[in-house]
C-alpha cells in the first residue's frame, strides 16, 4: 500500500519534475518580447532539437516573433478539428482534405517536409480553449488550420491569435460574428462561408422564386443550426413572408414524425432544416408519413449536403433544395480531389462538405510562406518565419485560385467565394446517389424554373 | 385522521406539493391543447402508435438492464454498446443484400437472418463483457462495476468506430415495410407494426421463460439471494452469463428493430437509447421484467405525446426540444408517488 | 486473475493446451488492433528511429504479453517447457495475423473494416510480400514468445529491472513529444535531449542508455530500497520533524511556482485539474460522505456558470452585475438552492432510484439551458458571452510580464494567472470538507451512507442530513461552475452534459470513494490522463475506458483510499459467502 502512496507522490512529482523549466531563461534574441501580442509560451522555448540562430546573422524585427525551423526540421502546421465524438466526420473530413493538400504540394515546402498534426478540439469551447493552449505552447507551429465549431473558435482566437501570434484559417466555421468588423479579431481567416449570406440567400429563393409566403423552420441546437434557422427566419419576414413555427429538435433524436405533425398543423408550403445528416435524414424519410405534409417542400443546407443524406433520407429527397456553396463554381480540379480523397481513406463517400475548403485552406498557408518577405532563409537552411509577415501575406490573398473559387480575403477575415446556391435533387441524383452538379439557382443568375 | 397528520411530515408535504404542482400544469397543459383543437384525433392516434413503436424498443432493451440489475444489482452501462454492435455488423449484410435485390424479394427470410447476426454478435459482446470486465468484480462495492461498465462503454464505442468507420450508415429501405394498413381514417405502417409485434413477442416469451422453466426459476431464485440459491445447488456463474446471453440477445434484437424503423447507424447510436431504456426500467421498478415493459412503453409516450399535450398548451415554443426533460419529469413524479417504480421491485429486500 | 506461478510439474499436454489458448487470444487481439487502424496511426511514430515504430513494438506487446502470460499460467518447473509454450503462444499469434493477411489478399475485408487495406497488409507483412511477411512474421511471433519464456526464467532480481526498463523506454517513446516539448524549456536539459530523441524516435544510444538506467535505478530500489527506508525511520524524531518541515517548505514553493515552471499548456491542464477537483470534492460530499449516488452534478456546475454569466455578461439584459466576485456569491447561493431543491423529492429514493432521478435533473438542467423558450434569458444554443475575468483590484488577468528576482523576466498568461485562483478555491474547499468530514455532521453523512435505518433510529435526522450533503455538495459545484465560466469568458449549454457527471464520478471513485487525497490524486490521474492520450489521437477515449476497466479491476478501492475502504475490500478477497453480515462493500444507496 505504501508503495501506491508512494508511486501516487511520484506521479504528481514526475510531472512537475519533468517540466521543471527554467523560468531562468530570459527572452532569447529571436523573439521580440512585445506586451499587446508576445510569443507562444511564457517561458520562451528554443526550438527544441536544433541550437538557437547564432544571434549575429539574423534577428528577428517581426511584431510577433519568428518561428525557426533548422536546416533538417519540418516546418510544423498544426490542426485544430474536432476528431472524437458526434461530430468526428467533420473533423475528419477537413483533416483529410488538408492531408490532401499536402500531398499534393509533394509534403514539402520551401525544401522542407511539412509535419502536419494537431489537437482535438471537441467542438466545445473549453475543448477549443485546450487545443489551443496545447498548439500555443508547441513554439515550432507557425500557422493553425481549423477549427470546425464555431464555440471551439471563439474559445482558441485569445489564445492562438492574440496571446501566440499565430494566424489560423478556418475551413468550416461559418456563423456570421466571427468575421463581424466589431468583433474579428486579426489573423483569423476563413475558407468557408458567412451563413448571414447563406441564410438570406435561402429566403429569397423561397420567396422570390419560389413564391411560397409561408415556411417553418427547424433547427437542432447547435449554434450553427440555429443561428442559420433564425438568419433565414428574419430575412424571410423581411421579405414579407410568414414563419409558421420554429421548432427544434435535439441531436441524437430519432423520431421526427412528433415535431412534424405538430409543423403540419401550421401548413407550411416549406421547411428550412439547415441540420446534420443523422437528424436532417429523419426528417426527410418520415415527412412524407406525417399527414398534412404530403406536399411540404423541404430545404436543407451545406449540412446535409452529401451523399449519405440522400441514402439515409430515402426517395423523399427527390425533389427537395438546398442552399449551399456553388460546388460548380468550384475548380476542376475538385472531382480530381474527391477521387484521391475516396482512394487514400477507403471510404464510400466524403464524410462532410468542407474537404476542399481545408484543401484551398492549407494552400493559402504554403502560398503565403513562398510570398518573398516571410521567411528568411539562412544559407545553411535554416528557415525563420516571421509571424506577423505570415499574416499578412495570408490577409492579402487575392484571387487565389483555389478549388472552392477565387479566394480573396476581406479585412475582416472573409476569404471565401461566398457564391451560395440552391441545388435541387432529381430522380436520377437519388437513383446514382450524387448530389446535383448545377445550381437550379443563384443569386443574379437566371429565375428558377421547375423541372 | 389524526394518525394521517402524525405520518406526514413536512418533507412529504412539500413533496406532495412539488408533485401536485407538476401534476396540475399537465393537466392545466393538457387541457388547453385539447380545447384548443389543435390536432385531429388522427394526430392523437399518429402520437399514440409512434410513441408505441419507440416505447417498445426502449422497452425491450429495458428488459436487458433490468435483468442484468436483478442479478448482480449493478447498472450496466455498457448494455448500449452491446445494443449497438448487433446492427451495426448486421449492416454490412442489410447493404449488400439491399443492394442486390435479395432483402426486397425475400424479405422474411433476410429479416430473419439479419436479426440472427445482430443478436449473435450483439451476445458475444455482452457474455464477453461479463467474463472479462465484470466476473472479477462480482463482490465489489456496487460503484466499482459501474465504473468498469462506463469505461468498457467508452472502449466499445471507440473500437467499433475504428473497425467501421465514423461515419453515419444507413439501412436499406425495404418496400413492404413502407406500406401502410388503412384502418378506416387511421393508417399505420407495417414497419411500426413489426415493431410493436416483434417487441411484444420477445417480451412475452421471456415472461414464459422466466416463470415457467427451470432456468427461469433458477434465474428468479438468483436475482433474490444469490448466496442461498449457491446453496441450494444453482450454478450461479452459468445463470449469470445466460442472463447476459438473454439481455444480449434481446438488445441485438432492438437494435435491428430500431435500425429498420429509423434506418441510421453509428458508433454512438447506443448511448441515448441506453439512458432511456435505463430510465424506463427505472420507470417500471428496477429487477422487475414486466415492470420494465410497462416502464419503455410509458416513456416513449410520454416522449411522443408529452411535448403536444401538455407543453404546448402552456405555450412553450419549440416544446419537442424539451421531450427529454418531460420523460425525466414523469419519472420524478412517478416516484414521487410511487418510491419503487410502477410496478415494484421484485426484490424481497427493500435495500438497493 | 492470474495464478502465481507454482512449482508442480505440468503436463506438456496442459502447458500446450494454454499456449495455444492464449495465442489464440493474442492472436485474436492482434488482428483486433490491426483493424481498428491503430497499426497505421502508429506507423509513423518511431519508437526508436529508424529501427522500430510505434506499431510494430504494439505487435511485440501483444505477442509477448500473451506469451508470457502463458508461460506464467503453464507454471512449469522445466525450463524447456516455458520455452515450448513460449513459443507456442508466439506462433499461434502470429499465425492468426498471417491468417488476415492470407484472407485479405482473396477477399475484400476493406468493404466492412474501413482499415482493411493495402497499406495495412503492406505493414504487417514488413512490406516483405506475402509469403515472406508472413515467414517474418511468424518468425517474430516465435522469437518473442522465447523471448518471454527467457525473461520469466530469470531469477526475479533481474527480471523485475528487465521488464521495467523496457517499459521505461518504450513509454520514453510513446511519449516523445510531452517530454520533448516540456523539457526543452530548460536550456540545460537541451543537449541531454539532443542525445535521447531524435526527429522521430529514441535514437539507438539514448535507447541503450535509457534501458541501462531504468534498470540500474530498478535494481538498486529492489535490494536497497528497503535500506534507505529503514535508514530514514531510523534517524531521531528531531530530525525527522525537521526533514518533514524541509520537505513541506519545499513542497509549498514548487506549488507556488508551478505555472512558472510548467509553462502555458501544462499550466492549462492543471486549471482543469483543479476544475474537476473542486467538482469532485463535492461530489464527493454526496457519494462518497453520505453515500448518495448522484449521476446528475452536472447541473449545479451548469447552474453556478450560468447564473454568474446572466448576472455579468453585459450582452444581457440582465448584465447588472460586472465584476466577477461580486457575482460569485450568487452563483454559489443558486447552486446550493439547486441542490436543495433536488434533495427534497429524492428523500425517499434509494440507491438506483436516486441515481437515474438525478441523472434526469442533469438532463433537464442541460435542456433547459439549450431550450429555445428560455433562449431570451440565457442565450439558448447561442450561449452567453462576454463574462468578464475575475480581475480584483489591480490584479488584472490578462497577458503580462513579470519580472521575479532569480527567474527574470517571464510572461505571465490567464491559463497561468487562473491556476492560482483554483489553487485558493482547491484549498478553500479542502479545508472545509476535511472539517466537515471530523464534525457531527459528517460523521451523521458517514452513518447514513452504512446504513439509513438504522442510523434514523439512532435518532439522526434523515432529512437534515441528506439536504445538507446536497447543498453543500452543490455548492463547490456552483464554484467550479462560475470559475470556469470566468475562464472561458462565455457559457455554452453543450459544455455541460451527462460525460461530465459520469467523469467526476470516476475521479472520485478511482480516485478512492470518501477519501479526500484520493480525490486529488483521482483528478490528477483522470484529468492528466486524457491530456497525455493526446499522443495517441483518435483513439484517446480507447485507452481511456480500457485504462478506467483495468484500473477498477486491479484496484478497486481507488489509488489513495480510506483505510476502512481499503480494509473492507480486502476482508473479501476471501471468499465472503458466509452470510451478510461479513461481506462488507454495497454500503453505497
Amino acid at each position: 500500500m505504501r508503495t501506491f502512496k508512494i508511486v501516487s507522490l511520484v506521479l504528481l512529482a514526475s510531472m512537475f519534475l519533468s517540466a521543471c523549466g527554467g523560468g531562468a531563461t530570459p527572452v532569447p534574441p529571436t523573439q521580440a518580447p512585445a506586451p499587446a501580442a508576445p510569443t507562444a509560451a511564457p517561458t520562451a522555448k528554443p526550438p527544441e532539437p536544433t541550437k538557437p540562430p547564432a544571434p549575429a546573422k539574423f534577428e528577428c524585427k517581426d511584431k510577433l516573433g519568428c518561428v525557426d525551423i533548422g536546416p533538417s526540421d519540418p516546418v510544423h502546421i498544426a490542426y485544430a478539428f474536432v476528431t472524437s465524438g458526434d461530430n468526428s466526420t467533420l473533423g475528419l473530413d477537413t483533416k483529410y482534405g488538408a492531408e490532401l493538400a499536402i500531398d499534393d504540394a509533394g509534403g514539402k515546402v520551401l525544401g522542407h517536409a511539412i509535419k502536419f498534426d494537431g489537437q482535438d478540439a471537441g467542438c466545445s469551447a473549453e475543448g477549443g480553449q485546450a487545443a489551443a493552449t496545447k498548439i500555443a505552447a508547441d513554439n515550432t507551429v507557425v500557422a493553425v488550420i481549423g477549427t470546425n465549431c464555431s464555440s471551439e473558435a471563439r474559445a482558441a482566437i485569445p489564445i492562438l491569435l492574440t496571446q501566440a501570434g499565430l494566424s489560423m484559417i478556418s475551413p468550416s466555421n461559418t456563423a456570421p460574428d466571427l468575421t463581424d468588423p466589431a468583433k474579428h479579431v486579426a489573423g483569423y481567416f476563413r475558407t468557408a462561408h458567412n451563413d448571414k449570406v447563406q441564410g438570406a440567400v435561402a429566403a429569397d429563393f423561397v420567396f422570390n422564386q419560389l413564391k411560397f409566403k409561408k415556411a417553418a423552420t427547424i433547427h437542432d441546437g447547435s449554434i450553427y443550426a440555429q443561428g442559420l434557422a433564425n438568419v433565414f427566419a428574419d430575412s424571410f419576414k423581411k421579405y414579407g413572408g410568414t414563419i409558421t413555427a420554429q421548432e427544434a429538435v435535439n441531436v441524437g433524436d430519432k423520431d421526427m414524425k412528433p415535431v412534424l405533425t405538430r409543423i403540419a398543423t401550421g401548413k407550411p408550403d416549406l421547411i428550412y432544416y439547415p441540420i446534420f445528416i443523422a437528424e436532417g435524414g429523419f426528417i426527410a424519410a418520415q415527412i412524407r408519413d406525417v399527414p398534412g405534409m404530403e406536399k411540404t417542400v423541404m430545404m436543407g443546407a451545406d449540412g446535409i449536403f452529401s451523399p449519405d443524406f440522400l441514402k439515409a433520407g430515402g426517395k423523399n429527397v427527390v425533389g427537395m433544395f438546398w442552399s449551399s456553396p456553388n460546388f460548380s463554381a468550384f475548380g476542376s480540379g475538385y472531382q480530381a480531389l474527391v477521387d484521391k480523397y475516396l482512394k487514400k481513406y477507403n471510404v464510400k463517400g466524403t464524410l462532410a462538405p468542407f474537404h476542399a475548403h481545408s484543401y484551398d485552406a492549407l494552400n493559402m498557408v504554403l502560398a503565403a510562406l513562398q510570398k518573398p518577405g516571410v521567411v528568411v532563409t539562412d544559407p545553411d537552411g535554416t528557415l525563420h518565419v516571421q509571424k506577423q509577415a505570415l499574416r499578412d501575406a495570408i490577409g492579402a490573398t487575392k484571387d487565389f485560385k483555389g478549388i472552392t473559387g477565387n479566394i480573396t480575403c476581406s479585412p475582416d477575415g472573409d476569404c471565401a467565394d461566398p457564391k451560395i446556391a440552391v441545388y435541387q435533387a432529381s430522380a436520377d441524383d437519388f437513383a446514382k446517389l450524387e448530389m446535383p452538379k448545377t445550381p437550379a439557382w443563384f443569386p443574379g443568375g437566371p429565375d428558377y424554373k421547375a423541372p | 385522521m389524526r394518525r394521517f397528520f402524525e405520518r406526514t411530515s413536512l418533507t412529504d408535504i412539500v413533496m406532495f406539493v412539488i408533485g401536485g404542482s407538476l401534476v396540475a400544469l399537465v393537466i392545466i397543459g393538457s387541457a388547453a391543447t385539447l380545447i384548443s383543437g389543435k390536432y385531429g384525433s388522427r394526430e392523437w392516434f399518429n402520437f399514440i402508435v409512434y410513441g408505441v413503436a419507440l416505447g417498445g424498443i426502449y422497452a425491450v432493451i429495458a428488459i436487458g438492464y433490468t435483468m442484468v440489475y436483478g442479478i448482480l444489482r449493478m447498472i450496466n452501462f455498457a448494455h448500449s454498446e452491446v445494443f449497438m454492435s448487433g446492427p451495426l455488423t448486421a449492416y454490412f449484410l442489410a447493404d449488400a443484400w439491399g443492394r442486390s435485390g435479395f432483402l426486397d424479394q425475400n424479405p422474411v427470410l433476410g429479416l430473419l437472418v439479419i436479426f440472427a447476426l445482430a443478436m449473435a454478435v450483439s451476445t458475444m459482446v455482452a457474455v464477453l463483457l461479463e467474463r472479462i470486465a465484470y466476473r472479477p468484480l462480482r463482490f465489489a462495492p456496487r460503484l466499482v462495476p459501474l465504473i468498469t461498465a462506463i469505461g468498457a462503454s467508452f472502449f466499445l464505442q471507440y473500437f467499433f468506430r475504428g473497425l467501421y468507420g465514423a461515419n453515419i450508415k444507413v439501412y436499406p429501405e425495404m418496400a413492404v415495410l413502407k406500406t401502410n394498413v388503412q384502418l378506416g381514417a387511421y393508417s399505420i405502417q407495417y414497419v411500426q407494426i413489426l415493431v410493436i409485434v416483434a417487441a411484444a413477442i420477445m417480451m412475452g416469451g421471456l415472461q414464459l421463460f422466466i416463470q415457467n422453466t427451470r432456468t427461469g426459476k433458477a434465474m428468479r431464485a438468483v436475482s433474490e439471494d444469490k448466496q442461498t440459491a449457491a446453496l441450494m445447488g444453482i450454478d450461479v456463474d452459468q445463470i449469470i452469463v445466460i442472463t447476459f446471453i438473454i439481455g444480449g440477445a434481446l438488445a441485438g434484437a432492438a437494435g435491428v428493430l430500431y435500425a429498420l424503423m429509423f434506418k441510421q447507424v453509428g458508433f454512438l447510436m447506443g448511448f441515448i437509447p441506453g439512458i432511456k431504456a435505463f430510465t424506463a426500467a427505472v420507470l417500471g421498478g428496477i429487477g422487475n421484467v414486466p415492470g420494465a415493459m410497462v416502464g419503455g412503453l410509458f416513456l416513449g409516450l410520454a416522449e411522443s405525446v408529452g411535448p403536444n399535450l401538455f407543453l404546448d398548451g402552456l405555450g412553450i415554443p419549440a416544446p419537442y426540444q424539451l421531450k427529454d426533460a418531460i420523460a425525466f419529469t414523469m419519472l420524478v413524479l412517478v416516484l414521487i408517488f410511487r418510491p419503487t417504480g410502477i410496478l415494484g421491485e421484485t426484490l424481497a429486500q427493500k435495500k438497493a | 486473475m492470474s495464478q502465481s506461478p507454482t512449482n508442480r510439474p505440468v503436463a506438456l499436454s496442459t502447458a500446450l493446451g494454454a499456449g495455444v489458448r492464449i495465442g489464440l487470444i493474442g492472436g485474436i487481439i492482434a488482428v483486433s488492433i490491426a483493424l481498428i487502424g491503430m497499426l497505421q496511426a502508429f506507423a509513423t511514430r518511431d519508437i526508436i528511429s529508424s529501427v522500430v515504430s510505434m506499431s510494430q513494438i504494439l505487435l511485440l506487446i501483444t505477442f509477448f504479453g500473451c506469451a508470457y502470460m502463458a508461460v506464467t499460467r503453464s507454471g512449469s518447473t522445466q525450463p524447456i517447457f516455458a520455452l515450448i509454450t513460449g513459443a507456442l503462444t508466439g506462433l499461434v499469434s502470429s499465425v492468426l495475423v498471417v491468417a488476415l493477411v492470407g484472407l485479405g489478399s482473396v477477399v475484400r475485408l476493406g468493404d466492412m473494416f474501413i482499415n482493411a487495406t493495402d497499406q495495412l497488409y503492406e505493414l504487417l507483412t514488413f512490406k516483405q510480400g506475402l509469403v515472406t511477411g508472413s515467414l517474418y512474421l511468424m518468425g517474430l511471433g516465435l522469437a518473442t514468445g522465447v523471448a518471454a519464456a527467457v525473461i520469466y526464467r530469470l531469477p526475479s532480481k533481474a527480471r523485475q529491472p528487465v521488464v521495467t526498463a523496457i517499459v521505461g523506454v518504450v513509454a520514453f517513446g510513446l511519449l516523445q513529444d510531452l517530454i520533448r516539448v516540456t523539457l526543452s524549456v530548460w536550456e540545460a536539459l537541451t543537449p541531454a535531449l539532443k542525445f535521447l530523441y531524435k526527429a522521430n524516435g529514441l535514437s539507438i544510444a539514448g535507447a541503450v542508455t535509457l534501458f541501462v538506467l531504468i534498470a540500474a535505478i530498478s535494481y538498486i530500489r529492489a535490494t536497497r530500497g528497503n535500506q534507505i527506508q529503514s535508514g530514514l525511520n531510523g534517524l531521531p524524531p528531531a530530525s525527522r520533524k525537521t526533514l518533514r518541515w524541509a520537505f513541506i517548505l519545499i513542497g509549498i514553493v514548487i506549488v507556488l511556482l508551478l505555472p512558472v515552471f510548467l509553462g502555458l499548456y501544462l499550466s492549462d491542464v492543471l486549471d482543469f485539474v483543479g476544475l474537476y477537483l473542486l467538482m469532485g470534492l463535492g461530489l464527493n460530499i454526496v457519494v462518497g460522505f453520505a453515500g448518495l449516488l448522484d449521476l446528475g452534478y452536472v447541473a449545479f456546475y451548469a447552474i453556478g456558470a450560468y447564473t454568474v454569466g446572466i448576472l455579468t455578461s453585459p450582452e444581457h439584459a440582465t448584465g447588472i452585475i460586472h465584476n466577477w466576485w461580486l457575482a460569485l456569491p450568487f452563483g454559489v447561493l443558486a447552486a446550493v438552492c439547486a441542490g436543495v431543491i433536488l434533495g427534497i423529492p429524492v428523500l425517499k429514493m434509494r440507491g438506483d432510484y436516486l441515481a437515474i432521478v438525478t441523472l434526469g435533473f442533469g438532463e433537464i438542467i442541460r435542456l433547459l439551458a439549450l431550450s429555445d423558450f428560455l433562449k431570451p434569458w440565457e442565450g439558448g444554443a447561442q450561449g452567453i458571452q462576454g463574462i468578464p475575468s475575475p480581475d480584483i483590484g489591480p490584479i488584472r488577468f490578462v497577458q503580462q510580464q513579470l519580472t521575479l528576482p532569480l527567474l527574470g523576466k517571464l510572461q505571465f498568461t490567464p491559463s497561468q494567472q487562473f491556476f492560482y485562483l483554483f489553487l485558493g478555491g482547491c484549498l478553500l474547499v479542502i479545508f472545509i470538507a476535511t472539517r466537515v468530514k471530523g464534525s457531527r455532521l459528517g460523521r451523521a453523512w458517514m452513518a447514513v451512507r452504512e446504513d439509513e435505518d438504522v442510523a434514523q433510529a439512532m435518532g439522526i435526522n434523515l432529512v437534515a442530513t441528506k439536504l445538507m450533503a446536497f447543498g453543500m455538495g452543490a455548492s463547490f459545484g456552483g464554484l467550479a461552475g462560475a470559475i470556469f465560466a470566468s475562464k472561458l469568458q462565455s457559457v455554452y449549454p453543450h459544455s455541460f452534459n451527462f460525460l461530465v457527471s459520469i467523469n467526476v464520478l470516476c475521479i472520485i471513485i478511482i480516485g478512492g470513494m470518501g477519501s479526500i487525497p484520493g480525490v486529488v490524486v483521482g483528478a490528477l490521474a483522470l484529468v492528466g490522463l486524457p491530456e497525455l492520450l493526446r499522443e495517441v489521437g483518435d483513439y484517446r477515449y480507447l485507452f481511456y475506458g480500457g485504462v478506467l476497466v483495468v484500473m477498477m479491476l486491479t484496484r478497486p478501492e481507488g489509488l489513495w483510499p480510506e483505510a476502512t475502504r481499503r480494509r473492507e475490500l480486502h476482508e473479501e478477497a476471501e471468499p465472503a459467502e458466509a452470510g451478510p453480515a461479513l461481506a462488507g462493500g454495497t454500503t453505497v444507496k
